[in-house]
């Protein structure tokens, strides 16, 4: 088991290694001068120019700038925006709102998908379940600005039940709206993932023994039936925990909130390769290790699998 | 009809105090199940008595609704299924429209139930300890680790304390139904149901866990009702056997009258052609010293037994086995065997899972290398073969694969199956492969009209008969078959027999036979090599070694065939 998990953690070098490389190529080939972006319209003096491209190595090869970018990441160092920020600082300060939003929406897609998925699974074909199978094919055909601008417009301005946007602190009553946004879609599909998985497990011939031994509906429903059903469903909160950490562009942009998915959209826009790169590197290791935490629980749902 | 299932069958073995009232009675019963096509019926006017303490056996087919009249009496029903007639008494109480409060009530502590197949009746995600505390908990009773201990060593468990806590897929198939019957029996209920409990596992497996169901349930007084396609096990086990066919009970009474006087058309067949029963009618006759030509299936030329076509020397096969760390272990799979097959004749390769029977068969195919020894085909060494050299051998040797579910391609149809080896050999042109294709279903016994179904509009049977026509369209000299019957019901599995043994008579066909079914080798083979972990452990023709067996191992594969105590005199049939 340690031996599984350290081996995960080496692989973590290849696979950051790779990213930086890849996105780091990726701003590099971007068209247009980088100093032009921090410049702006008025453009900046010939001297000031060169002092920037010496700051930001411009006018090395761009193996040497990689190279630098690696050592300073590796001192800890992610170096500094195209606005003199520390993009650590950047970071520290974005990503704790971003972070709740995520597990807020992780949880309430995780609760609602499978209470509802197992609800459905055990009354197959009646009202319930049509009507389940049908709205979650709505929510996840129609595409999320739609459905985000909508339930803004009717919860936070008609009904005015919350705010419609989120302040600079993005307090957690403040961000259930954005985070039941955020999570719509995937729990759409964790309420199919769970109504599939339960129908395949209700069929199990261990139900029909657990049924035999004389348990009660209760208890088969949720030691036999839940349990081996939630295999997949695992699988897939976990992926979606990496996905919602970075992909809340969108959501964030809709209501306001300051976060991980914003600030990386505005470093897009400007042109600012370093915020660009550090910021998808860090979304990268975040993914990995919510990786690493699916397979781990995993392991710990099915003790068919075992990590050596 | 109920007059023969009443209460006669009690004056057998055991009999209970005739006034006693009947543990189990279904009266009448008739189960529908809901389908895309309406309602289809699956049970009609099922009687069945089981008195308290007597183990009542229903034998039939599979879709003959043997297991589910079994399962209606504990309300196991799958969803679409529902009782439409009838009324099913346990102990003397209706429990046919039972509240769903009363029958888990009986579920358990009253009625018990062993299924079918130990790997799938587990649940994987639980321990074993876990699994039986669960039932002694749910009906009352204390389950404190060592009462889950005391359960699993009543079954038959070695070390239950440590074995309660580990997982099922650590346990061998045997060990799982030894938990399984730990949980049927561990509320002490006085009916219960064993729905093929052993059909899963290994015969010599068979036979302990079988003798020590019979001896727990004779010590604590429980009464069986014994779910099995086999009758010979049926006879053996039971007080009175009861024979389904298309969802009706067609006969019932003791179970030695039912043998040695069957009265039902389809018990008949079934009494003249189940393997177990068939073998030991052969052991039988041979020692009242009858002929039993007739007994056999039809013997072929075995004249010119020096001519070998396949002769297989010091055979090896080492597996490597990954372990941690990169390191890893050998596992041999099959050590040092040599046999041969004459021309025409049938050679069985008899063994348990993990034999290495399969082992050797894939190597003589060609589809697994040695690691040494050599195998001749013709006196041509077929391990140092090139690749076209192969495929032209693989003209020459065909296979039949057990399941005939998985061995068809679901996107052909009969046609394109049959005739796809003539193509891709490059045999003859679209007309005379097509006239092949239909010789071919003559051979096997089906109909032309055939060609354009496709496989799973067809039964098992039928499946099975298409495999063999598929192997047969290269004019082979051997066929070798992976337990070609084993999916099959008994029936069916005695057509196919004949099917094989009149094609070898017909076409001259060498068989390998691989199976682990010693009642089926009885039928058809003429020569017998016993595999035991690897080894060749015994090898002779088929009298040798079922007359005089020379190793234990050998000697425990024979007892257990089913139907040991039976004697059967030959002209039952």
């Amino acid at each position: 088991m340690t031996w599984y998990v350290s081996r995960r953690f080496l692989q973590l070098i290849p696979v950051f290694l790779g990213a930086t490389l890849l996105v780091y190529f990726l701003v590099f080939s971007l068209p247009g001068d980088a100093t032009a972006a921090i410049c702006g319209e008025r453009g900046c003096t010939p001297a000031v120019v060169t002092a920037l491209r010496e700051q930001y190595n411009l006018d090395e090869p761009f193996w040497i700038q990689y190279l630098l970018y690696l050592k300073g990441v590796l001192t800890f160092d992610l170096g500094t925006n195209f606005s003199g920020r520390p993009i650590a600082v950047i970071i520290a300060e974005v990503f704790p709102t971003t972070a709740k939003l995520a597990v807020m929406a992780l949880v309430f897609e995780a609760i609602f998908g499978i209470v509802f998925g197992l609800i459905a699974g055990l009354r197959k074909g009646k009202l319930f379940d049509s009507t389940v199978l049908v709205l979650s094919l709505v929510v996840i055909a129609v595409p999320i600005f739609v459905l985000g601008f909508l339930m803004q417009f009717l919860i936070g301005v008609k009904l005015g039940w919350t705010n419609p946007t989120v302040s600079g602190d993005a307090t957690v009553s403040e961000l259930i709206l954005p985070a039941v946004v955020l999570g719509l879609v995937s729990f759409a599909y964790v309420l199919r993932l769970t109504r599939t998985s339960i129908l395949e497990n209700v069929k199990a011939d261990y139900v029909r023994t657990a049924t035999a031994k004389g348990l009660s509906r209760k208890r088969v429903v949720v030691v036999h039936i839940l349990r081996n059903s939630m295999i997949p469903v695992v699988t897939f909160l976990g992926a979606d925990l990496g996905t919602l950490m970075g992909g809340a562009i969108v959501t964030e942009g809709i209501f306001n909130v300051n976060g991980v998915g914003l600030t990386l959209y505005r470093a897009v826009l400007n042109g600012d390769g370093p915020t660009v790169v550090s910021i998808v590197t860090f979304l990268i290791l975040i993914f990995c290790l919510a990786n690493l935490l699916v397979d781990l629980l995993y392991a710990w749902l099915d003790p068919r699998i075992r990590y050596a | 009809m109920s007059s023969i299932i009443g209460n006669d069958g009690i004056t057998e073995t055991r009999p209970a105090p005739p006034e006693v009232r009947p543990l189990l009675e279904l009266r009448d019963l008739a189960i529908t199940f809901n389908t895309a096509n309406g309602e289809v019926p699956a049970v009609r006017n099922a009687h069945l008595t089981v008195m308290p303490g007597e183990t009542v056996a229903i034998v039939g087919e599979s879709g003959s609704g043997k297991s589910t009249t079994a399962l209606a009496a504990i309300g196991l029903l799958p969803g679409n299924g529902r009782v439409s007639g009838g009324s099913i008494l346990f102990d003397g109480e209706d429990i046919t429209n039972a509240s769903e409060k009363r029958i888990v009530e009986l579920r358990g502590s009253s009625i018990g139930m062993v299924p079918q197949d130990p790997m799938s009746n587990l649940n994987p995600v639980w321990k074993i300890g876990f699994q039986v505390k669960e039932t002694l908990r749910a009906n009352g009773l204390p389950y404190a680790p060592q009462d889950v201990a005391k359960v699993l060593s009543e079954a038959g468990l070695p070390d239950a304390e440590s074995r309660a806590n580990q997982y099922p897929h650590e346990f061998s198939g045997g060990m799982r139904q030894r938990a399984l019957i730990a949980i049927g029996l561990s509320c002490r209920p006085r009916l219960l149901i064993a729905d093929e409990p052993t059909s899963a596992l290994d015969v010599t497996v068979q036979r302990q866990i079988l003798d020590h169901l019979d001896r727990m349930t004779d010590e604590l007084g429980t009464a069986v009702l014994l779910i099995t396609h086999d009758l010979g096990l049926a006879a053996e086990r039971a007080h009175k056997v009861i024979v389904m066919y298309k969802g009706q009970v067609v006969e019932a009474g003791p179970a030695l009258e039912l043998l040695t006087n069957p009265r039902h058309p389809y018990t008949q067949k079934l009494v003249a052609s189940a393997p177990s029963i068939a073998s030991r009618r052969i052991e039988s006759a041979k020692k009242l010293g009858v002929e039993t030509h007739d007994l056999l299936a039809p013997d072929t030329a075995r004249a010119d037994a020096k001519d070998k076509v396949i002769e297989v020397e010091d055979l090896t096969k080492v597996f490597k086995i990954r372990g941690s760390w990169g390191k890893s272990t050998d596992f041999t799979a099959v050590d040092n065997v040599s046999f041969s097959i004459a021309r025409g004749t049938t050679t069985a390769v008899v063994g348990e899972s993990g034999s290495g029977k399969s082992t050797v068969a894939r190597m003589v195919l060609g589809l697994e290398t040695a690691t040494a020894g050599n195998i001749r085909f013709d006196g041509v060494d077929i391990t140092t073969l090139g690749r076209k050299e192969l495929f032209n051998f693989r003209r020459r040797v065909q296979p039949i694969f057990q399941d005939p579910y998985g061995s068809l391609d679901p996107m052909y149809n009969i046609y394109r199956t049959i005739e796809e080896p003539l193509r891709v050999h490059g045999i003859g042109n679209a007309k005379s492969r097509e006239k092949k294709v239909r010789e071919l279903l003559d051979q096997v016994a089906l109909p032309s009209s055939m060609m354009q179904r496709f496989p799973n509009e067809l039964s098992g049977g039928q499946r099975q008969r298409v495999a063999i026509a598929r192997a047969l369209a290269l004019d082979p000299e051997v066929v070798i078959c992976d337990e070609a019957v084993s999916a099959l019901d008994v029936l069916v599995q005695a057509q196919i027999l004949n099917l094989l043994a009149d094609l070898q008579a017909e076409l001259g066909l060498s068989y390998l036979f691989i199976t682990h079914d010693l009642a089926v080798v009885r039928q058809i083979a003429d020569h017998v090599a016993v595999m035991e972990k690897g080894k060749l452990v015994e090898q002779g023709s088929t009298d040798e070694v079922f007359d005089s067996p020379k190793t234990a191992y050998t000697q425990s594969l024979l007892a257990a065939i089913p139907g040991a105590g039976l004697v059967l005199p030959p002209e039952a049939a």
